[in-house]
């Protein structure tokens, strides 16, 4: 397997408090990396590095390469708009754009590049939610508010409206930790069916989960990674003490 | 399927738009910048005939080019002065009925009402003025308070139109922004220091008196300045009742006059060069005083808000 | 320990004299409001007739006539001032809230709020000097300049307030697509906060329809139909000002009937506004 992703190096800051100290990680293509650790470990930040959405807080800043297929994301001329393309991303709240309805909170991304007719708003719309697995519950009601439906069916939503923009890498940070526990199953379920085709790179704190859906597990610890291995490894044998500690629930 | 992240060599609208706002944002600047030199600029002949000695003169006639500042100064800081005095403890007393007293689903509609006080424009204070609130002075309140004539305050004829209804008017319409302000900054006294009051055995009131105000004094004194700004620029309601006499005089019976007043009634008749050069001069003389009293608020409240902000969680 | 002595008798009843004394202040502010609206309501309501809204103004004496040209010309004065204000303060409270860091931000916001409580006359005398003394005559357009002047620092200041009620997630999940800052601003935020835009939109025109003082030497004042921006133009306020010190009694009426017009509108927009912002969605 090659790997999708490479990061060199990595530190970043918030003002001049680091946040992630000189981490190297790389994530193989058509998988399921999950990135686990104590809140406030910089599990966070080091996703929201990839996609270059770090440098978007006032007075953040970070250092380092970021391969995204061999190219750096960091150098001088890249757009993080064309990157962030390629690399749709979750969030922790469902997000959905208050003032758009279904149908157009799917296709807010396509709708960047091109105009599309009301026809063409509705064959994708229903593409997308299909892929998201929110298709039977809302293809009665695609032109209602977005906001309208529940938790679970607003966080499937945005999962297809970053699907919508065909990324070749998804991130998600804490996609379930919002959602009730059958909304939640519905996402793990719907993520490894993604891994087909998709990159993916979950941030959670629930290590049941990341036991469930990952191939590999990286822990970070204040902002260190600690341990980067096989999941199944991670959680039965892990090597380093802090990380065994942490799985075993003795702390964080 | 995967393209390119670089960077096209396109225009660069994320700049140009950065860019846009940016200058538009800059326009405030130029916009104070060119109020501040067109005040000065035209009142420059004005400066240049009378010198300092305009401000400390008190003679006005503009037929016999006498041109003295002083009465209007008195007028303008004596009626907000007095205004303020009206206003203060009425203001306080809303806020701390709002934030202290007042069930939770009164406080928003008499909140609103308050505030709705300040929305009247400012034609209507006056000519409700002028033909309620003067007569009601003149035939009740005047003639009561001529008793105690042996005080300077209540000297002379009751005219019902002078300083006394033109305070009034004033104290009704800055009574809105002392209110909200103070009320707002009560509402961030945090719950624990009323809490640590009545923990001590105090009442209500000590509460309020000793814990609420003290907590967010600053910020009250900034909604009191920011009031007494809004008092001293005061224009349409004080022009219609406050007799429009350039006179210094302690008397509140007696008529007097303000620098947005004489503005008012002056500065679409003025021919004479000089004239006109002496209104701006007013004009930049109101404009200064309402800048400064306008900054000291706003830092009075920014600190409160961080102190407030700082302590509070 | 004195529980109950005579010091907490007298302590107990300063606290009720005194929580007493803010019901009354309330109770004041809130009859003070009704007198004034109720009183300009009854007087007023004599003179509101169609001939109000459609006739030009008549001599002393001479019976009918309205105030038509002068609520005309209000509209295209104010509209004139927000073609102007509008644009420029929502661009600038884009820029200070999606951009603004730093000592430029920090200016631009002191100045805005600090020429927010520039006395509204003064606005008068800018526009004065700079458009009706090199024009060399009033008219309604260095009216609509000077409360241009007026309503720019309070259409920034609400705008930059509704920005910052758009949650920061709608930005990141829009960034996160792909989509270009620039298209973010006004596809996400300036829609979200849409509604609380026109809310502050209308405060600002309310505040500055019912100001006379900065029109008194700008616009003027006109006894015709006239639509032309570099002619003088009467205005409801000034209209109202010039009959309300005036020795007649059929022209204080008109004042009345005038005062009205501006208290319902005013109200109206006020009230708009707060059933606007219970509506709106989040917090």
């Amino acid at each position: 397997m090659t790997d999708k992703l490479k990061v060199e190096a990595l530190s970043a800051w918030f003002g001049n408090n680091p946040a992630l100290y000189d981490i190297n990680i790389a994530m193989p293509e058509k998988s399921v990396t999950a990135i686990i650790g104590p809140s406030g470990c910089g599990k966070s930040t080091f996703v929201r590095c990839l996609n270059r959405l770090h440098e978007e807080v006032p007075g953040a800043s970070s250092r380092g390469i970021v391969l995204l297929d061999g190219e750096d994301v960091y150098s001088p001329g890249v757009d993080p708009v064309l990157l962030r393309r390629r690399m749709g991303m979750i969030f922790q709240k469902p997000n959905p754009f208050p003032t758009m309805s279904i149908a157009q909170n799917v296709v807010a991304g396509i709708l960047l590049e091109r105009r599309m007719s009301k026809s063409e708003v509705e064959e994708s719309a229903e593409k997308y939610l299909k892929l998201a697995a929110l298709w039977d519950e809302v293809k009665d009601k695609l032109h209602k508010p977005g906001m309208s439906l529940s938790g679970g069916q607003q966080q499937r939503l945005c999962i297809a409206r970053a699907l919508a923009v065909e990324p070749e890498v998804l991130l998600a940070d804490e996609p379930a930790s919002a959602l009730d526990p059958i909304s939640t199953a519905k996402v793990e379920e719907l993520f490894m069916d993604l891994k087909e085709r998709y990159t993916i790179i979950v941030v959670t704190h629930n290590m049941q989960q990341a036991a469930r859906i990952s191939d590999k597990t990286a822990f970070f610890l204040t902002g260190k990674l600690v341990e980067y291995d096989a999941t199944a490894k991670i959680f039965t044998n892990p090597s380093r003490k802090e990380t065994e500690d942490y799985v075993t629930g003795r702390f964080g | 399927m995967a393209g390119s992240i670089k960077r096209s060599g396109k225009f660069d609208i994320e700049r140009a738009f950065r860019g846009g706002t940016a200058a538009l944002a800059l326009s405030v600047l130029v916009l104070g910048a060119i109020i501040v030199y067109e005040l000065f600029s035209s009142s420059g002949p004005a400066f240049d005939r009378f010198g300092f000695g305009f401000i400390t003169s008190r003679d006005w006639d503009p037929v016999s080019e006498l041109y003295g500042a002083l009465p209007f100064i008195w007028g303008t800081f004596y009626t907000s002065i007095l205004a303020l005095v009206i206003a203060l403890p009425l203001s306080l007393g809303i806020a701390v009925f709002l934030t202290e007293l007042a069930p939770v689903w009164l406080r928003g509609p008499i909140g609103f009402m308050v505030e709705l006080l300040a929305a009247i424009p400012s034609l209507v204070y006056g000519l409700w003025g002028l033909f309620v609130l003067a007569p009601i002075m003149q035939e009740h309140i005047q003639p009561f308070l001529a008793q105690y004539d042996y005080l300077p305050f209540f000297k002379g004829y009751p005219l019902g139109l002078g300083i006394m209804t033109a305070s009034v008017i004033v104290a009704i319409m800055i009574l809105p922004t002392i209110s909200s302000i103070s009320r707002e900054v009560m509402y961030t006294v945090p719950e624990t220091q009323r809490e640590g009051g009545l923990a001590l055995g105090m009442t209500r009131w000590e509460v309020v008196s000793k814990v609420v105000i003290p907590y967010s004094r600053s910020g009250i004194l900034g909604g009191v300045i920011l009031g007494f700004g809004r008092a001293l620029g005061e224009t349409m309601a004080v022009t219609m009742v406050i007799g429009n006499t350039p006179q210094i005089t302690m008397s509140l019976f007696d008529p007097g006059y303000t620098i947005a007043s004489v503005l008012a009634n002056e500065f679409a008749e003025a021919t004479e060069k000089v004239h006109l050069s002496v209104l701006v001069e007013l004009g930049l003389i109101l404009f200064v005083i309402s800048i400064l009293m306008n900054s000291a608020a706003k830092l009075l409240l920014w600190r409160m808000n961080r102190y407030g902000s700082g302590s509070g969680s | 320990m004195n529980g109950g002595g005579l010091g907490y008798g007298r302590r107990k009843l300063t606290g009720h004299v005194m929580m007493a004394g803010s019901l009354v202040a309330a109770c004041i502010a809130v009859a003070l409001l009704f007198w004034i609206i109720g009183y300009v309501f009854i007087k007023g309501i004599h003179g509101i007739n169609l001939d109000f809204f459609t006739e030009l103004p008549t001599p002393v004496g001479v019976e009918g006539g309205g105030l038509a040209n002068a609520i005309v010309g209000s509209i295209i004065v104010v509209g004139m001032a927000a073609l102007m204000a509008v644009p420029v303060g929502v661009a600038a409270a884009v820029y200070l809230s999606e951009y603004g860091r730093g000592l430029f931000a920090s200016s631009v916001r002191f100045v805005a709020d600090v020429l927010a409580g520039v006395p509204a006359i003064v606005a008068g005398i800018v526009a004065y000097a700079l458009v009706v003394s090199r024009m060399g005559r009033f008219s309604a357009f260095s009216g609509s300049v000077a409360l241009a002047i007026l309503m720019l620092p309070i259409i920034i200041r609400s705008s930059e307030e509704i920005f910052k009620t758009v949650p920061n997630t709608l930005r990141e999940a829009s960034l996160a697509l792909g989509i270009p800052r620039w298209r973010t601003v006004i596809k996400v935020v300036l829609r979200t906060a849409s509604g609380g835009l026109v809310t502050g939109i209308m405060l600002a025109v309310a505040r500055v329809g019912g100001e006379a003082a900065p029109l008194l030497f700008t616009a003027f004042s006109n006894s015709f139909w006239s639509l032309r921006p570099d002619q003088p133009m009467a205005t409801l306020p000034v209209q109202l000002f010039n009959y309300a010190i005036s020795p007649y009694d059929d022209w204080h009426e008109k004042a009345w009937a005038a005062a009205l017009v501006l208290i319902f509108m005013v109200l109206m927009l006020n009230i708009a506004a707060k059933m606007y912002a219970h509506r709106r969605p989040g917090r």
